[in-house]
């Protein structure tokens, strides 16, 4: 029964696990062997650009496409052969879908209808329903006389009436402007975890994917590159491309050794040890870097208030531009020299010869 | 910015509206003044006063029986031209819309509905006229004489089948867009929330189709309503349907003892006209509000 | 079997056996007449049996003797269709833009004025029009070309609809005050910068006024004017068979006319150049 107080897990989440899943879409592999699990009750997010295979993925576990090679398996179950109708998912998607013809609360109503369940009955659930995500008392509003958000929260309340096994979002805040955006977030995560469902949420956002998820699942063309909590992702980055595209992060020259990067004089732990000798560019992010007396000598080429923080643009001898993130006590003036030390952090890297031409800030 | 004689803005705002001048002179010249001359002429007789005699005319049984005919037939091929040229939409879903096949369809649908006239006269005097193919074929294979109670094709009846022939391409042209604006998410929505194909078409598809469904429909009927060109050509005797008695009433001096039948006949047409057209307004804007 | 729900973006499409079952049944049905048509023009009258002669007949004559009628017909609809494009061009499309950049309120009025001959038929309009022509005949002569001012009339809902589809998908205002911004005065920007972005509407809605032009009877025949119609009508009592080729013809050539506005109307696909190699700075 869903009500909107919040309660303890209503009953055992579900397990969802893709495994080794193919989908080829006109000679292009939009999943290449995609592997993930989703525990009981679990929020995960998958993050990736366009392209990557994290809607494609979203679409074959809805059953909406089929796939080509690969099990898909919920509570151990395979569920490849069983129609979109019969998978018992609520999804929402990015928009539009709301059924014009119908009211909000006859939309909520809809899946209810098609389980049979009787009229009054129905009613009272789909008004719960409403009032979960706050608006009882637009249950007689039609789609066209609803905000964005508003629209999207009526399609989250209409997939949760059913209580499904499992809730799949399909971007459903990138339509929407950024501030319904942040609200309807930390809406959407509240509910999941006051009801305890298994949810699969698909962003190309990573400020989305970071605030709101469980673990995140980074994809690129049709794999998981990486899969960890937003800490894990965010501090200890397994390759440059989810340095790159999971916070900033600047590209620098270094060199391995003894599984230590040696750094403009400073030596840095590697993320990842195994690293040979030899060339490399590093990724270090603008926070890893500071100001200090005396250290690397580099001149202030812009420094940009953002408010909370400032980030100023230097360069070093060699050329290379690196992005320093500071405190706002400090200001520095272009062409000034100023001095920087490396925080520690563990850094990932990648062979010098994979990119060419200058190291620029990422 | 170029300098030069700056007109304060009040000035150019008139001098602007000049610019819609010609556009409005044109505009009253051969659309509103003939209009108002169209129904106006009815209110008037052969000695110009004023008078409802004219219009009182209408209610004549001959004129009545004129109506009548063309309301029924512009409502029977209304109505098959909706539901075939809708059958002949769905089938062209899963076409791509800049394929060779939409493209063409879209081309012979538009020189049928708009442009036939005439043509479209000829072309059903040739299949099933008294020397039609059909009509030869029918009687030399199955000893079927279609015109055995008297030949139908020059009087209303026979303008039903060319006029289905032009009203299923204009329910293709007006009703695509509206199966078009079929999203596919309230398909996959459907799908999700434990719908099957029959739900979609018969809770989802059909009632938001409905309102621009029906439409075309009342464009089909008023395009029907209105036709001249098919019917004056087929039909060179007799003005069973209402524009073809505008015809006699133009080309003779006096019908029915009465002189500017002509112009109460318009009346009568655009009452009708403006009506479904009023109509037909009323639900495009609903199904606009819906596909947005 | 989960998926294929959608085919290229459209739910519940038919299959392909469906579909074509339905457009081939259909597609038969449309084509007997076009076909009846074609097979009365190769009658080969008592005898039997078919040729082409009639074909051959009426292209070789080189429209002398009784089909000059029919030539003088086909020029006046072309003339009629030349000077209706002209008042599409110089009155419709200055005005859609004046409207559209200065007065955007009067957008629905003017809308509402270019839809309006759909709801006045011609065959109403004509009742009004014999007055307005008597006059104009005073003044402008009984030449069949004024009747171009009828027409334009008449085409104005599909040209109007043509055009304002263009002229919603393209920004005209961003465009102009950029123009604006740049030094360009209202001359240029309606030259240089509007008119090339609106060339497709304005096509299709010529090519539009063209077809119905050609194809108009009503308005012809009831101010007793001869057109190419009118024409056909007369010729058809005389010798039907040359009336259906020159009907076969007239409805072909309207064909191609509106298979141009629909290539004119889809999206050119970016072919992409190619570049002669200068390497430049990047």
């Amino acid at each position: 029964m869903i009500s909107s107080q919040p309660t303890a897990q209503t009953r055992p989440g579900t397990v969802v696990e893709f495994t080794g899943v193919v989908k080829e879409y006109a000679g292009m592999r939009a999943l290449d062997g995609f592997d993930l699990t989703l525990h009981a009750g679990e929020f995960v997010a998958l993050l990736g650009p366009s392209g990557s295979g994290k809607t494609t993925a979203l679409r074959v576990l809805a059953g909406l496409e089929s796939t080509d090679a690969g099990t898909i398996t919920i509570d151990g179950v395979d569920v490849s052969a069983l129609s979109t109708s019969k998978r018992d998912m609520g999804m929402v998607f990015q928009s539009y879908s709301l059924f014009p013809h119908l009211s909000a609360g006859e939309n909520v109503e809809f899946g209810l209808r098609m389980r049979k369940i009787k009229p009054a009955e129905r009613r009272r659930r789909a008004q719960d329903s409403l009032a979960m995500v706050g608006l009882n008392d637009h249950f007689d509003r039609f789609a066209h006389q609803l905000s964005g958000g508003q629209q999207q929260r009526v399609a989250l309340a209409r997939a949760l009436v059913t209580e499904p096994r499992v809730l799949l979002l399909d971007e459903p805040l990138s339509a929407l402007d950024a501030k319904v955006r942040v609200q309807l977030r930390e809406e959407i995560r509240r509910i999941q975890t006051d009801l305890g469902i298994t949810t699969l949420f698909v962003t190309h956002d990573q400020d989305e994917a970071l605030a709101v998820a469980d673990r995140v699942a980074v994809m690129r063309a049709g794999n998981v590159e990486q899969v960890g909590t937003p800490e894990e992702l965010y501090s200890r980055p397994a390759t440059p491309f989810i340095a790159d595209f999971v916070g900033l992060s600047n590209r620098i020259n270094g060199t391995v050794r003894n599984s230590h990067v040696d750094v403009y004089g400073t030596s840095l732990p590697l993320i990842d040890p195994s690293a040979p000798d030899g060339p490399v560019r590093v990724s270090i992010r603008p926070e890893d870097i500071e100001f200090a007396p005396e250290g690397l000598a580099a001149t202030v080429v812009a420094s940009h208030f953002l408010g909370s923080l400032r980030r100023t643009m230097v360069r070093l001898g060699d050329g290379s531009l690196v992005s320093v993130q500071h405190g706002v006590r400090v200001h520095p003036i272009t062409g000034e020299t100023v001095f920087l030390t490396f925080s520690g952090v563990p850094v990932s890297t990648e062979p010098a010869s994979v990119a060419g031409g200058v190291p620029k800030l990422a | 910015m170029k300098s030069g004689l700056r007109l304060s803005s009040k000035l150019r705002g008139r001098a602007a509206a000049f610019g819609l001048l010609p556009f409005a002179v044109y505009v009253l010249l051969f659309l509103a003044v003939p209009t108002l001359i169209a129904i106006g002429t009815g209110f008037f007789d052969k000695s110009g006063t004023l008078t409802l005699g004219t219009v009182a005319a209408l209610g004549d049984p001959v004129v009545l029986t004129t109506f009548y005919n063309s309301f029924w037939l512009s409502a029977l091929t209304a109505v098959v031209g909706a539901v075939v040229g809708a059958i002949v939409c769905y089938a062209l879903l899963g076409a791509r819309p800049d394929g060779a096949l939409r493209t063409t369809i879209d081309s012979l649908s538009g020189v049928l509905a708009q442009f036939g006239g005439v043509m479209l006269a000829f072309a059903f005097v040739a299949t099933i006229g008294i020397q039609g193919m059909v009509t030869l074929y029918l009687r030399d294979t199955f000893g079927l004489n279609i015109f055995e109670n008297g030949v139908w094709l020059y009087s209303t009846p026979g303008l039903i089948l060319p006029y289905i022939y032009f009203q299923v391409p204009l329910m293709i042209i007006t009703f695509m867009p509206a199966l078009q604006a079929l999203k596919p998410q309230w398909a996959e929505a459907n799908a999700t929330l434990g719908g099957t194909t029959a739900s979609y078409w018969l809770r989802i598809a059909f009632p938001v189709l409905a309102p621009s469904f029906i439409g075309s429909l009342l464009l089909l009927f008023a395009n029907a309503f209105s036709s001249y060109a098919t019917a004056a050509a087929l039909v060179s005797q007799g003005s069973q349907i209402v524009p073809l008695q505008i015809r006699a009433a133009l080309t003779s001096e006096t019908i029915l003892g009465r002189e500017n039948l002509a112009g109460a006949l318009a009346l009568g047409m655009i009452v009708v006209m403006a009506i479904v057209m009023v109509a037909y307004s009323a639900l495009q804007s609903r199904a606009a509000r819906w596909q947005q | 079997m989960s998926g294929g729900l959608t085919t290229g973006g459209v739910a519940h499409a038919p299959s392909r056996t469906v579909r074509t079952v339905i457009l081939g049944l259909i597609g038969v049905i449309f084509a007997v007449p076009i076909v009846a048509m074609v097979e009365f023009t190769l009658r080969a009258g008592l005898v039997g049996g078919y040729n082409v002669d009639r074909w051959v007949a009426l292209f070789q004559s080189g429209f002398t003797g009784v089909y000059r009628p029919v030539l003088i017909a086909l020029g006046n609809s072309v003339a009629l269709a030349v000077g209706t494009v002209t008042i599409v061009l110089l009155l419709l499309v200055p005005t859609m833009l004046l409207v559209h950049i200065r007065f955007p309120q009067l957008r629905r009025t003017l809308e509402f004025i270019c839809i309006l001959p759909i709801t006045i038929p011609a065959i109403v309009l004509v009742v009004g029009l014999a007055p307005v022509y008597a006059i104009v005949a005073r003044l402008l002569g009984s030449g069949v070309w004024t009747l171009a001012f009828a027409y334009g009339i008449t085409v104005l809902p599909f040209a109007y609809r043509a055009i304002q589809s263009n002229l919603d998908g393209v920004d005209v205002k961003t465009l102009t005050e950029a123009a604006r911004t740049l030094g360009a005065g209202w001359g240029s920007v309606l030259l240089r910068i509007l008119v090339p972005n609106l060339r497709r509407g304005i096509l299709a809605g010529a090519f539009i006024a063209v077809a119905v032009v050609l194809g108009e009877f009503t308005i012809a025949s009831l101010l007793n004017r001869v057109n190419l119609q009118t024409a056909l009508v007369v010729v058809s009592k005389v010798d039907p068979y040359t009336a259906v080729i020159l009907s076969l013809l007239a409805l072909a050539f309207a064909f191609v006319l509106l298979l141009l506005i629909g290539r004119l109307g889809a999206p050119r696909t970016r072919t992409p150049r190619r570049r002669t190699t200068v390497k430049g700075p990047a």
